[in-house]
């Protein structure tokens, strides 16, 4: 019998323990979280459980089938609390895997090491966030923070609240921001009209398959003209204002190349903003166990989920930006192959279809290079160790360094508690922008061989305690 | 060949006695060894002979380094963080106590400042350290430097006065004539050189092999945990007693010995390993546990601290643990500067300063002929297989 460990409890790696199960392999799935379900089921804890839960999401009850097969399935143990701190590589079989079972920032959590005979990653992705003077003033969120408290707290950031950024995310923040009772200010997307349509329009028969998302699409617009929310495309929140918190915002109009148009700032009011300009894989897992990943970052895998190291597979965001429907595809798969089975045709075709949305979602809502051009030099690149973007800028020029290594080191961006989870990519994009030809170790951002922040005390003790353990 | 530390103070030696400077190197500036370690520059860990007397010297020059790089870098420039915070060794065993108070005796032979402090002394110095101490002795010369600023620093100054600094290019062989090394091959053409400085650090043998010699430098695993930013609560650079040993042994097994430190942003740094086992990157939980295991030993506070990263490098590791410096004898042209094992940070300006007076061909020194290559304890090792 195959042994098939599945990091993340998202839809992705959901879909592939369930299908580990149905070829028979034992099973341990690891989540982080209290509950599995991932960001995109992210509900009220059990003890506070909400009867309207279902109004808040979509597939609902298939979340629910599912979190209940895998829970009853005595031939699944899922672990929640589970933190996995440190991917180990080896030569000749798939890497082990340490993990510290308990409260998110306890101390005295579980050590365990985990040794699978496959190893499925489907650790889903970050928010990503472009930096604008004022963003770090309170009142300004990750789309996906706001998010995350109205979904998981019903809770409001703001009273009259600004959504801005890019991309159809955008779109189910508002719809929770309405739920809870904010007033929306209005829907900045930083794409124009023609980088919409280039994505969107060509092939439309494309989407036909994919029309679950175009309903989906339908059902937000309508309510955008319900509640009478302008939504306005090719602009951008270029600053915040405030003393203590936003107060107010400057939003400009964007060039095809998202390069702010002078003269076309105007101010609006909002005690609140949520800003998100897309997704970057969570790659960290699976560069520490040796994975290859492309030039966008997510990691590789050929037809069958298989990463570029023997016995690791990954399915979901971490492989590239493709929303739920492909996540579920891809984590059936992966589950599949990981224990020695064949993926199931279905699978096979709705991951065709929703690969192909999620190449349209690059294209009409990627992120373009202008963008740097709102950045002044006073604006906090690294939030965790206060570094501006002209303390970068100025690094680059001075050192003439192509090194991303030693400009992180001679600024410290990146170095902070967030290891660069925030601003790696950010901090990367704009030390490319001012030092051609390049950097000539990009990518360096995304390395974390600890994955997680662990205290010393426990680090310490696992060596003593923890024993390697076959999964399951 | 090699813009580390060691390069970019040889570049700078050159460049400022009049000569035409070109720093190339395979990857970026600073992007190896130099990035990779914790920026030592210390007397503690060195035995009475050779690399004491560099490591002497090189703390005399660092000591006037920063004024003299203010005045040849621009306003603005990263600083080097140079802070002079001293060590403290401190045994937690009988056996290392004798060991340690017996060294350091040595060392004062040799010139080195090494005050053997009581408990209450030592707890002055580090009011969190253990209360269980054997022994502890301070050394106020060591010194620590943030080492990538320090390098980018150096050669920067040295194309202030001229240098050119190429990276990304690699040095694929030798241009040869008469049997004289007269320049290199790169993947982009060739680079004539009257003179060839091999500072490549533990990648120098591997480039050595392509200028068709042998050198016995191979790469020395090593592996830091940095905590988060927290209060100051170690104040200098703190080992245990063990380190001594660490350093002078040529085990290829895993050894773990404390070195514990905070960097002026607010980190603690909890180093080192040694392992020699290729130029393998991997980051290991046994290590991360190890070392976090020994830190505690000294600082036991440090349990509640968490660790964000770890980082790994390699150390030019050399058979009989001393660096080469000089004139290759078997290929005229070509010059070593590389093999200082993890004390590369601090010997750099003083081994630039070896290189350069031989290059130029001053007055001898009598330190230099320790460094040859052909020197007796290296000789075994220069036939036979360089990795």
């Amino acid at each position: 019998m195959t042994e098939v460990l599945v990091v993340g409890g998202g839809p992705a790696g959901m879909a592939a323990a369930l299908a580990a199960r149905r070829h028979g392999a034992r099973v341990v799935l690891l989540e982080a979280g209290d509950d599995i379900g991932g960001q995109y089921w992210r509900h009220l804890p059990g003890g506070r459980a909400d009867p309207g839960e279902r109004l808040w999401h979509h597939g609902w009850d298939r979340f629910l089938a599912m979190r209940d097969e895998l829970l009853g399935d005595d031939g699944c143990e899922v672990v929640t609390g589970a933190h996995v701190w440190s991917v180990e590589r080896r030569d000749g079989a798939p890497p082990l895997v340490h993990v510290f079972v308990g409260e998110p920032d306890g101390q005295g959590r579980e050590p365990r090491t985990l040794d699978p005979a496959a190893l499925v990653l489907a650790t889903g992705a970050y928010e990503r966030t472009l930096p604008f003077p004022g963003w770090d003033l309170p009142g300004v969120f990750t789309a996906g923070a706001a998010q995350a408290l109205a979904k998981g707290e019903r809770v409001a950031v703001g009273r009259r609240v600004l959504v801005a950024g890019a991309g159809p995310f955008l779109l189910p923040v508002v719809a929770g921001l309405l739920r809870i009772g904010a007033e929306v200010a209005g829907v900045i997307e930083a794409a124009g009209p023609a980088q919409l349509a280039g994505g969107w329009a060509p092939r439309p028969w494309q989407l036909i398959a994919a029309r679950r998302k175009a309903g989906e699409l339908a059902g937000y617009a309508r309510q955008l003209a319900a509640h009478r929310i302008p939504y306005r495309t090719g602009a951008a929140v270029v600053a915040a204002h405030g003393t203590d918190r936003v107060e107010a915002v400057t939003v400009a109009r964007l060039t095809r190349d998202w390069t702010p148009v002078p003269g076309t700032g105007r101010r609006i009011e909002a005690d609140a903003v949520c800003v998100s300009h897309g997704f970057v894989p969570r790659t960290e897992l699976a560069l520490a166990a040796g994975c290859a990943v492309g030039v966008d970052g997510a990691v590789t895998v050929d037809e069958r989920q298989r990463t570029s190291v023997p016995g690791v597979l990954t399915a979901g965001e971490l492989t590239g930006i493709g929303g739920v429907d492909l996540a579920l595809a891809e984590g059936e798969i992966a589950g599949s192959v990981a224990s020695g089975g064949v993926p199931a045709p279905g699978a096979v075709r709705e991951r065709a279809v929703f690969r192909k949305f999620a190449a349209r979602l690059a294209a009409a809502h990627g992120i373009r290079p202008g963008w740097r051009a709102w950045v002044d030099d006073d604006t906090v690149v690294c939030r965790c160790e206060d570094v501006t973007a002209g303390a970068l800028r100025r690094a680059a020029e001075l050192t003439g360094s192509r090194g991303l290594r030693s400009l992180k080191l001679t600024t410290r961006a990146g170095l902070g508690l967030c290891q660069g989870r925030t601003c790696g990519r950010t901090v990367e994009s704009m030390l490319t922008g001012s030092n051609e030809p390049g950097l000539l170790d990009p990518g360096r951002t995304a390395h974390r061989p600890i994955a997680i922040p662990v205290r010393l005390g426990e680090l310490a003790a696992s060596t003593r305690t923890s024993n390697r353990e076959d999964v399951p | 060949m090699g813009a580390g530390i060691v390069g970019a103070a040889t570049a700078r030696a050159l460049v400022r006695a009049g000569c035409d400077v070109t720093v190339v190197d395979r990857g970026s500036t600073a992007g190896g060894t130099s990035a990779g370690g914790e920026g030592n520059l210390l007397v503690s860990d060195k035995e009475p002979g050779p690399e004491l007397r560099l490591a002497q010297r090189s703390l005399a020059v660092w000591a006037r380094i920063e004024a003299e790089l203010r005045d040849e870098l621009p306003a603005g420039f990263p600083g080097l963080e140079l802070e002079r915070k001293g060590g403290l060794v401190v045994a937690t065993t009988e056996a290392g106590a004798e060991a340690l108070l017996a060294f350091a005796d040595a060392q004062r032979d040799a010139g080195v400042l090494a005050e053997t402090v009581d408990d209450t002394r030592a707890h002055e110095l580090e009011p969190d350290l253990t209360p269980h101490s054997t022994a502890t002795v301070f050394y106020p010369e060591d010194l620590q430097v943030q080492p990538v600023a320090a390098t980018e620093a150096l050669l920067a100054a040295a194309r202030r006065h001229g240098a050119r600094v190429r990276q990304g290019v690699e040095v694929t062989g030798p241009v040869l004539s008469a049997g004289r090394l007269v320049g290199v091959r790169v993947d982009s053409g060739t680079l004539p050189a009257d003179a060839v400085v091999l500072a490549a650090g533990p990648w120098s043998g591997l480039v050595a092999e392509r200028l068709g010699v042998l050198l016995p430098v191979r790469p020395r695993r090593g592996t830091v945990l940095v905590t988060s930013r927290m209060p100051v609560r170690v104040r200098h650079k703190v080992y245990d007693a063990d380190y001594v040993g660490a350093v002078g042994s040529g085990s290829a097994d895993l050894q773990v010995s404390s070195v514990v430190e905070s960097t002026a942003a607010g980190t603690v740094l909890i180093g080192s390993s040694r392992e020699r086992r290729g130029f393998d990157e991997r980051i290991e939980a046994r290590v991360l546990a190890a070392l976090a295991a020994k830190a505690l030993l000294l600082f036991p506070f440090l349990a509640a601290a968490q660790a964000m990263r770890a980082y790994g490098g390699f150390r030019p590791f050399v058979p009989d643990h001393l660096p080469v410096i000089g004139a290759d004898p078997r290929l005229p042209g070509l010059w070593h500067a590389t093999g200082h094992e993890g004390a590369g940070i601090g010997l750099s300006l003083a081994t630039a300063e070896l290189l350069r007076d031989q290059l130029l061909g001053g007055t001898a020194d009598p330190l230099a002929a320790e460094f040859r290559l052909d020197r007796p304890t290296l000789l075994p090792h220069l036939e036979g297989a360089a990795r």
